[in-house]
């Protein structure tokens, strides 16, 4: 019969030998164990939405829709809604995403587009990568001990002689939404521009010979051909940034005042899911207020598997082989 | 019962080849997902004897080396339809390992490749994984030797096997494929990457090798298959279902095949070649 | 030469002209918005060296924090860096093999198939989790069944963050290893194991520790995914009870009323970011010398 043990027993001298019992088993268990660490990141992000969506349920006949609509979360009388805080995670991440979004795509046009000398572009691109890395929570007393301070005066000018516009309705008398958004848009600033640097350098270099054989200038060649070229990507990179800016936590619920209030103005305190989640969950009555917060973060995270799903789809569309966070 | 069947259908087989045969690849079709790459081209290597793949790019014939040890395994798609038959089994059966395979049949590559260790550990690569449990200093330096590659590394061996020049890394891979003595060694072009002198360095080391293995080379250079090879296999494309399929259209021994081909296609092409 | 009705285009610089103008306000732009990028990053550095320096001593790193009735009293936290490695190396325990041995499947044992995609797709998404999401699931699976909060589930925690950095990361390192390299192992007669332990994962290590260093250094600054699975403490190390972390410390002390606390809240800080500085510069210098 024609099989392994054959081809190690034919006549003739060599030194080969098929495959040992034990290396076989080595291969098999090792493909074995490769196999199943894929399923299980599949089932663990099941898992993740299973057993958040499971503890929320319970909560879910007391609170119903509703709770999606009530400003109120009161835990002596157990009324709990969520409607401030859902508008607080996206304004807050919209706001935040309109300035680190600007200043990103900034960042990326001026590191790609050999504005600088190559040193300079690396030092720009580790501080802008060396941005990202700086925990949230340092940020958070950085915020709390500088940022407020700093801007107090200004807030408080605007609120003097603007304040009939509703963003400035009101003083900023400590924390609020306008240091969180501060923050909030430094921290997604590297995402977008990291995403964004990606698109712009997936631009076939013809591209831009034949812009600038046209005749254009720099700007007019990166704002009539690179940026509507690089749109989908620099999309794609918006997308995550804010999606990144929906689930932070730790800047928010240190800076942005946790109050549950409907509000436009910047200097407002105001509070977000994630925050309300760090701030309550630790003292939380076990019961329905558990639960409620369970429902509350089962919110966020259908949000943010949306936003981050759209995101990375649009990404990969736009970009081939630049899908990277 | 099928198991006996099998056995007879590869003792009738066996009994077929003419002894001086060491392996007979008969790929009747090689696909890569749907793109016919390679048909009817049954090319039997003779034992200790070079024998030389030729043909204009794109006609298949490393696709064919490669299959003989299922390297194309590896290549998503890939599918073969014939038999290599080799002391008396198909390596292409089920129950075929064809981790097994590559052991008794060793290839050297078009690049050189040689692993990012030092030079001994390159060669002993093999050694060890065939566990091979005599004197591991004297068979390395046995295949070094083999390789024409001792002299000048004999000094070095702890040295990374990356930091020799590409002909020297060139035979320092052949070095590691013979150390094992597989039973056929496949060489897939194994001269493009290098220079001249390189060239027929290797060009030498082969002709040294069939003393001792069976050789099977790649090769777009016609004069190093009338340098280095007994038997030539020459291939062509063929284009007119539309796809650009490869094929066998003549093999013999090199004198003849060169001298006095037997098919028009092989005199247009040597003609074209060599005028 | 009388062409007269022929005008010599204008070639030399107009710095005037609109569209010029146009480019310089521009180019103006750009480079403020990019030097503004860079103000927070200074100003967080020289606070921290402003403020943490002041009380950066050898003692932080062995002492337990000053007692409830004491907040002025001097102490440090060497229990809350004790914690954060310990929770970090439990998350790595974790994270590290899953991540690489799933990152070999995707990208060299079936980079196609219907489950490859899924899980990369999986992967993606969890790189956008939110970090207090990580947290929730932890208290729900580990605090809730085990009935108390223990730095394992901290850990736990943190391995959420960690498994999809390092999974994606080792993919692209492991993509990366040439081809020759991977043919050469396998025309040597190695079985797929073999020629990834022996010759394509050695090649691929030092991307592959670049994502690790990278995914330890985020873990290690992380605080939400902690708040209520490892709690905080003021005692040393005790897995099985809550666990002080520098990261939940920064928080905690954040908004004490105790100016000492919140001094040892800006050293704490100034630890917590040198550490993932040096772990970032590790992991950019390891990814600098890959290997071929």
């Amino acid at each position: 019969m024609a099989d392994n043990e054959f081809l190690g027993n034919v006549g003739g001298r060599t030194l080969s030998k098929p495959p040992t019992p034990g290396d076989i088993f080595f291969d098999k268990s090792f493909r074995f164990l490769t196999r199943a660490f894929t399923w299980a990141t599949i089932f663990l992000l099941a898992f993740i939405v299973y057993k958040i969506g499971g503890k929320a349920l319970p909560a879910f006949p007391d609170l119903g829709i509703k709770f999606l609509f009530t400003s109120v979360w009161n835990s002596s009388e157990n009324v709990y809604g969520i409607l401030p805080q859902i508008w607080g995670t996206i304004y807050s991440s919209f706001l935040a995403l309109i300035l680190g979004g600007f200043f990103g795509i900034t960042i990326a046009i001026f590191i790609t587009q050999d504005f600088l000398p190559y040193k300079v572009e690396f030092a720009l691109k580790n501080i802008i990568e060396l941005l990202a890395a700086i925990p949230s929570v340092v940020y958070g007393l950085w915020g709390i001990y500088v940022l407020v301070p700093l801007i107090r005066p200004l807030a408080n000018f605007l609120h003097e002689y603007l304040g009939w516009i509703p963003f400035f309705s009101t003083r900023l008398s400590g924390l609020g939404l306008l240091p969180a958004v501060l923050v909030l848009s430094i921290m997604i600033l590297p995402t977008v521009a990291a995403i964004s640097q990606d698109a712009f350098k997936a631009i076939p270099h013809k591209t831009k010979e034949a812009a600038f054989g046209m005749g254009t200038t720099r700007w007019e060649a990166i704002l009539r051909v690179m940026l509507p070229t690089a749109s989908g990507g620099i999309f794609g990179a918006l997308v995550l940034g804010f999606g990144r800016a929906l689930g932070e936590t730790m800047a928010l619920a240190m800076l942005v005042g946790s109050m549950s209030t409907l509000t436009l103005s910047f200097f407002a305190p105001a509070d977000t899911i994630a925050a309300l989640l760090a701030n309550t969950f630790p003292e939380a009555n076990v019961g329905l207020e558990t639960g409620a917060l369970m429902y509350a973060a089962c919110v966020l995270l259908l949000i943010t598997l949306i936003v981050n799903i759209a995101g990375a789809v649009i990404v990969t569309k736009a970009t081939p082989g630049g899908d990277r966070r | 019962m099928e198991a006996l069947k099998e056995v007879d259908a590869n003792e009738a087989y066996e009994n077929d080849l003419p002894a001086d045969v060491a392996l007979d690849c008969r790929a009747h079709q090689i696909f890569y997902s749907d793109f016919l790459a390679v048909r009817d081209s049954h090319v039997p290597i003779k034992r200790n004897q070079i024998t030389g793949f030729i043909g204009p790019s794109g006609c298949g014939k490393s696709t064919v080396l490669k299959s003989i040890n299922r390297m194309n395994d590896l290549i998503r798609g890939f599918r073969f339809v014939g038999d290599v038959h080799f002391h008396g089994i198909n390596i292409y059966d089920k129950n075929i390992d064809p981790v097994s395979v590559r052991r008794n049949i060793g290839m050297v590559f078009q690049q050189p490749n040689p692993f990012s260790m030092s030079i001994f550990d390159n060669v002993a690569f093999g050694l060890r994984l065939n566990r091979y449990k005599g004197n591991m200093h004297e068979k390395v330096e046995k295949a070094l030797r083999s390789a024409a590659l001792w002299k000048e590394v004999k000094d070095k061996l702890k040295n990374n096997g990356l930091s020799l020049s590409g002909g020297q890394q060139q035979r320092l891979c052949i070095a590691r494929a013979i150390a094992t003595e597989p039973r056929v060694l496949l060489m897939d072009e194994p001269c493009s990457a290098l220079d001249p002198i390189a060239t027929r360095q290797i060009e030498e080391l082969m002709v040294e090798l069939k003393k001792q293995f069976t050789v099977a080379i790649v090769t777009h250079n016609m004069q190093q298959a009338v340098r280095v090879a007994d038997q030539t296999a020459f291939f062509a494309v063929d284009i007119s279902k539309g796809g650009r399929t490869g094929y066998l259209v003549e093999m013999g021994p090199t004198k003849e095949v060169f001298e006095n081909p037997q098919e028009e296609l092989t005199k247009e092409y040597l003609h074209g070649e060599f005028s | 030469m009388s062409q007269t009705g022929l005008q010599l285009p204008q070639l030399e610089r107009q710095p005037m002209e609109p569209r010029a103008l146009k480019s310089i306000i521009l180019s103006a732009i750009t480079i403020a918005c990019a030097i503004t990028a860079c103000i927070p990053l200074f100003s967080v550095l020289i606070l921290l060296i402003y403020r943490g320096g002041k009380r950066l001593t050898l003692e932080l790193f062995y002492t337990l924090p000053p007692g409830a009735f004491d907040a002025h009293g001097v102490g440090g936290f060497g229990n809350a860096i004790l914690g954060t490695a310990f929770m970090v190396g439990i998350a790595g325990l974790i994270s590290i093999p899953f991540g690489i041995l799933a990152a070999v499947y995707l990208a060299e044992l079936d980079p196609h198939s219907k489950i490859s995609e899924t899980a990369r797709f999986c992967a993606k998404t969890m790189t956008g989790l939110p970090s207090i999401i990580a947290g929730v699931f932890a208290y729900a699976v580990v605090v809730l069944v085990m009935g108390h909060y223990s730095s394992w589930a901290g850990g736990i925690a943190l391995s959420l963050l960690m498994i999809p950095t390092v999974m994606l990361t080792a993919e692209e390192a492991i993509k990366m290893v040439p081809n020759p390299m991977r043919e050469a192992a396998y025309g040597m007669g190695c079985t797929p194991a073999q020629s990834l332990v022996k010759v394509i994962l050695p090649v691929a290590m030092p991307g592959i520790i670049t994502g690790v260093v990278l995914a330890v250094a985020r873990a290690a600054g992380e605080t939400a995914p902690l708040l209520f699975t490892a709690l905080f403490s003021e005692s040393w190390l005790s897995p099985n009870n809550p666990t002080a972390s520098l990261a939940v410390l920064i928080y905690n002390w954040s908004s004490s009323p105790y100016e000492n606390l919140i001094e040892l809240a800006w050293a704490a800080s100034l630890i917590l970011v040198v550490l993932v500085f040096v772990l970032n510069i590790i992991s950019r210098s390891m990814g600098g010398k890959t290997k071929l």
